[in-house]
């Protein structure tokens, strides 16, 4: 493939892709994000393509290795196009059928179509799914129809068209002040403008050159969106980088993710080379003169690595400690350089602002957060998977129609946004909003994880959970982190296995009102945050533990009697 | 992993002290794990003290300075997987092989990991096996699933 060397080249290339292809020709789509994957989804592409080619079809159907389109529950997931008709928990001994019926006479296995289980109601094509239909999907729409590792398939739904209007004709400035009308803002929870952070880059005076991180690292335990969607999409994600580099005026620019994600790591590493092979990177970008580079870089695994200081430390190959911050990273971030640092999912965002405009941006929302989120729903919800909703919704909405209720018709208890460093609601808090403001009325965080709990959950033991987890990742460098969270983990033993006294639960609450004070960086303030808000809303579990020597949802070990552990899915 | 190899690894990132944490996950992914002859020499190319390579060999999780079993077993226990019982799952595990999360068993035959989030949330909970996903639906199943790797 020769270097496509100006805007014009690649609209005449996207055209070409597009005429090569047939709309009308059937496609299987097989979803290989990593779940699918251990759902078997690689058994059932091989068996798609072994069937095909024994029934002749080769030249009349494509099969493809997709992305994830999130409805992780029930995978694997496969879509027929063109009719989009989606078959859901596919397995390798469904796919004879599938070839014969479907793509063959043109008509729908019934049974592996998604059934509405308080309805009874069937959805032949994904778009008619709950799951699906109650999502606001920007980013990742185009995950199924597209092979991940394809740069070609990106293209031909219109991919890099907002590095090409870009390079065509905005300038820095420009690209700048869209992002900023856009009101997009930071997705790693904090909120920060987005264009804000741009514009004091772009202008810094702190040396050349200026680097841009895109911060892909996760820790949370149980959030998987972020990598998700870098393994699904990292196209959108590349052409979001390489547009903010162009604004920022930054010739570098890393991509930071887990050493525990290969597949991830994999698929963008890819999605690299094929945009340096394409002329997206490199030298003298589509002709503009500007040059860019984007690597990957492999972290070494540590919670307190999502902290922006502690990030930028080990990137320089030092230990992952945070500093405090005395100067902002976009004067002196990386190697003391202005240094950008974006959450994967505000550089997604980026092409679809490009592309429509600020104001069709602007119009999903809130007035004061704009756009979308893109949530790993999971715990005991019906649907557990990769969701993207509008901000402005409710959790209620989330929770019962996009996630379809709670697991086996079990009472909720309580929703967990945040991860370790957020907070629980109950039911009565329920029609919170996803909007920055308002989640932090309530104690919660943006955070990319959103957890679902009912009454078989123990919000002691969860909280000790997050607690132990804390204690586990704190880098040890300042006392009230490292010594605090012993002492509430300390405290949350005795709780837990019937040990708890009166006046436990207010030297818990002065610990972590020192911890919120004193700690250096976020990860030890945002400790207390699960304690704090589960203490204000379920205080009563904590107290018959303490006083009855009893868990009301029979999770603690030594406090229940003969309860079986491990539910049934 | 003899000098010549580790001296390639460190050659390829040209020596410079900033690409430790690199390097030594490059190394590690040839060896397995990082022995204390790959530490000193990884010093001593880099220029770099000992206790610093040390230090960081032992402060990121992604690194193992002892040698990992013939098989590694991550037990997920994410927020879903954990509240979904996988806590009682790993130490179920833990109790049929006789170690504990972070430990290899004296014969080398399993190394056990409790994870944060593997990203099958939809399975949990979820065991790992020399990068096979199993889903745990009862505590019974445990003992099956370990026995088709012993």
């Amino acid at each position: 493939m020769a270097k496509i060397k100006s805007p014009e080249g690649l609209e005449k290339f996207r055209q070409e892709l597009v005429a090569g292809l047939d709309p009308d020709m059937p496609s299987i789509s097989v979803c290989t994000g990593s779940s699918c994957l251990a759902f078997g989804a690689g058994e059932v592409l091989a068996a798609f393509k072994a069937e095909v080619a024994k029934q002749g079809l080769e030249a009349n159907v494509t099969t493809k290795a997709a992305g994830c389109p999130g409805f992780c529950e029930r995978g694997p997931v496969v879509v027929i196009y063109p009719e989009e008709i989606c078959y859901l928990q596919v397995r390798p001994e469904d796919v004879a059928e599938i070839v014969s019926t479907t793509i063959k006479e043109k008509k729908v296995v019934e049974r592996l179509l998604y059934t509405d289980p308080s309805t009874g109601e069937v959805a032949i094509h994904e778009y008619d799914i709950p799951f699906y239909k109650n999502q606001k999907r920007l980013v990742i729409n185009n995950n199924i129809k597209i092979d991940p590792r394809s740069i070609d398939d990106y293209i031909a739904v219109g991919g890099y068209s907002a590095l090409q209007k870009v390079i065509e004709g905005m300038t820095q400035e420009e690209v700048i002040e869209e992002i900023d009308k856009s009101k997009l803002r930071g997705r790693s929870g904090s909120g920060f403008p987005v264009g804000f952070k741009w514009e004091s880059c772009h202008k810094s005076s702190g040396g050349d050159p200026k680097y841009i991180i895109c911060n892909c690292h996760e820790g949370d335990p149980g959030a998987f969106a972020d990598r998700r969607l870098l393994e699904a999409t990292p196209h959108t994600v590349l052409e979001g980088m390489i547009i903010g580099c162009y604004a920022i005026g930054s010739p570098m620019g890393y991509i930071f993710v887990g050493d525990e994600f290969p597949q991830t790591v994999e698929n963008a590493r890819q999605a690299i080379r094929q945009a340096e092979e394409y002329g997206f990177l490199g030298k003298n970008i589509l002709g503009s003169g500007f040059d860019l580079t984007i690597e990957v870089y492999i972290d070494g695994g540590g919670y307190v690595l999502g902290e922006s200081t502690a990030l930028m430390a080990s990137m320089e190959g030092r230990i992952g400690e945070p500093r405090t911050k005395y100067d902002h990273g976009t004067d002196r971030g990386l190697w003391a350089k202005p240094t950008v640092l974006n959450n994967l999912q505000s550089w997604a965002n980026v092409p679809f602002i490009i592309n429509n405009g600020a104001e069709a941006f602007r119009a999903i929302g809130t007035e004061e957060s704009t756009g979308t989120r893109v949530f790993s729903l999971k715990g005991k919800v019906n649907n557990t998977g990769m969701v993207e909703v509008p901000m402005g919704m409710t959790f209620r909405e989330l929770i019962y129609d996009v996630g379809g209720g709670i697991r086996g018709g079990r009472k909720f208890k309580a929703l967990e946004a945040g991860g370790p460093m957020g907070g629980f609601i109950p039911e009565s808090l329920l029609d919170t909003k996803i909007d920055y403001e308002e989640m932090d009325q309530v104690d919660l965080a943006m955070g990319p994880g959103l957890l679902v709990i009912d009454e078989d959950t123990c919000i002691v033991d969860m909280v000790k959970f997050f607690l132990t987890f804390l204690a586990n990742e704190s880098c040890g460098k300042c006392t009230p982190c490292r010594e605090g969270l012993k002492q509430m983990l300390w405290i949350f033993d005795k709780i837990t296995t019937g040990r708890g006294e009166v006046g436990d639960l207010e030297l818990l609450e002065e610990i972590a009102a020192v911890q919120q004070e004193a700690a250096l960086c976020a990860l030890g303030q945002g400790a207390a945050g699960p304690l704090l808000t589960s203490l204000k809303h379920f205080r009563e579990e904590f107290d018959a533990h303490i006083m009855e020597k009893r868990c009301p949802a029979g999770v603690c070990k030594e406090l229940s009697q003969n309860k079986i552990y491990s539910q049934a899915r | 992993m003899d000098e010549a190899k580790i001296d390639q690894v460190i050659d390829k990132h040209h020596s410079k002290a900033g690409s430790l944490i690199q390097l030594l996950l490059d190394i590690q992914e040839e060896s397995g794990w990082l022995s204390k002859e790959i530490l000193e020499r990884v010093s001593e190319k880099l220029q770099v003290p000992l206790g610093l390579v040390q230090q960081t060999a032992t402060f990121y999780k992604a690194f193992r300075v002892v040698p990992k079993g013939q098989h590694v077993i991550n037990v997920c226990n994410g927020t879903a997987c954990h509240s979904r019982g996988a806590q009682h799952v790993l130490d179920k595990i833990g109790d049929l092989i006789g170690i504990k999360p972070g430990e290899t068993n004296v014969n080398h035959s399993f190394s056990l990991e409790s994870r944060n989030c593997l990203g099958h949330c939809a399975l949990g909970p979820v065991v790992e096996i020399d990068g096979k996903a199993h889903s745990i639906i009862t505590l019974d199943e445990v003992n099956d699933v370990i026995k088709k790797y012993e």
